[in-house]
């Protein structure tokens, strides 16, 4: 036991560690280790799309344009703000203000709420146009241009799993960061200990580094072909 | 171990770092959304993707605290990304040599 540590018999130290900063170095190695398993998780969507695309390289492009792209460069504002306000309610916890980081977790869950409410739109547009593989997809080639729907149609596919698991992780962000407003209203993390918010942080980034790729790989493929 | 909890609050941390973050992706963002309207044929691809691993590396830097992290999270960061790296590369490379089968058969 290093008794003589600083943080010893902190309220928050559990008896399998040493100290805090062993502590928190555990949870954040484990956070890192479970985003690794995320990576991979995506990573098979991701592979696909890579094996798909050069595959089908020219109809993924053409498939693309009917993706709204103000919509798409909207949402990755959004989750680059929810990504800063995220990382000021840990800075609000480093400086011991419990009621800045209830006001930060706040407006990133109203960004991450953005973020969902803009997907429910561009999928709406999707089902009015018939572009959600199934019985009732119908894709209408663009006159002149080579015609490969069943093409087009493996484009929708991967829009939507890939998108519909990055939205499933922004529901799970979203349920994550709610569960950390009552502990830090009631000034649970301070400068000391706030590993609860460091790891749910970690995971918020992470999502949003997903939309990073996401954005260019399928709204951005056809912006230079067409009109 | 007392020293290492000390240091952790030397000096007070800073807001600056996490807004010229948010800066420079937002920037990223609109370039790559400029630069995905020319038609550059195969290097489209090449610039929209550089582009993404540039802003990843800012928020895994920035935001998830990874420039002051230990060596042994820095360790884990990069392996997560490189088996990415080695799973899309290996299929690729079943993928992309399939079509040498046919012209090793035919003898040229």
């Amino acid at each position: 036991m290093h008794n003589g540590s600083a943080t010893a018999g902190h309220v928050r130290l559990q008896h399998h560690f040493d100290d805090l900063e062993q502590q928190r170095e555990a949870s954040t190695f484990g956070m890192w280790v479970f985003l690794c398993t995320e990576i991979l998780f995506f990573g098979g969507l991701f592979t696909t799309y890579v094996v798909y695309r050069q595959r089908f390289h020219g109809v993924f492009a053409q498939a693309s344009r009917d993706l709204n792209v103000v919509w798409g460069g909207t949402n990755t504002a959004v989750l680059i703000c929810s990504s800063l306000t995220m990382a000021l309610a840990i800075w609000s916890a480093q400086i011991n203000r419990r009621k800045l980081i209830v006001a930060f977790l706040l407006i990133t869950m109203a960004f991450g709420l953005t973020f969902l409410g803009i997907k429910t739109i561009e999928y709406k547009e999707k089902f009015d146009h018939h572009l959600v593989p199934g019985p009732h997809f119908h894709y209408v080639c663009p006159p002149g241009e080579p015609c490969h729907p069943e093409q087009a149609e493996v484009f929708f596919s991967l829009y939507f799993a890939m998108t519909g698991l990055h939205a499933l992780h922004m529901i799970v962000g979203v349920g994550l960061l709610s569960y950390l407003l009552l502990p830090s209203w009631q000034g649970r993390y301070t400068s000391e200990w706030h590993n609860p918010l460091e790891c749910i942080g970690l995971y918020w980034h992470f999502v949003d580094i997903v939309w990073i790729f996401l954005f260019p790989l399928l709204y951005l493929i056809g912006a230079h072909s067409g009109h | 171990m007392a020293v290492h909890a000390d240091a952790t609050h030397a000096h007070a941390p800073s807001r600056k770092p996490y807004f010229l973050t948010c800066g420079f992706l937002l920037v990223m963002t609109l370039i790559t959304y400029v630069v995905a309207k020319f038609d550059l044929g195969p290097l489209n691809d090449v610039v929209a993707l550089s582009i993404a691993v540039f802003k990843a590396t800012a928020v895994v830097l920035f935001f998830m605290h990874v420039r002051h992290s230990s060596n042994l999270t820095k360790l884990t960061v990069v392996s997560g990304f490189l088996w990415l790296a080695f799973m899309i590369l290996i299929t690729l490379s079943d993928y992309l040599t399939r079509g040498w089968l046919d012209t090793f058969a035919s003898g040229r």
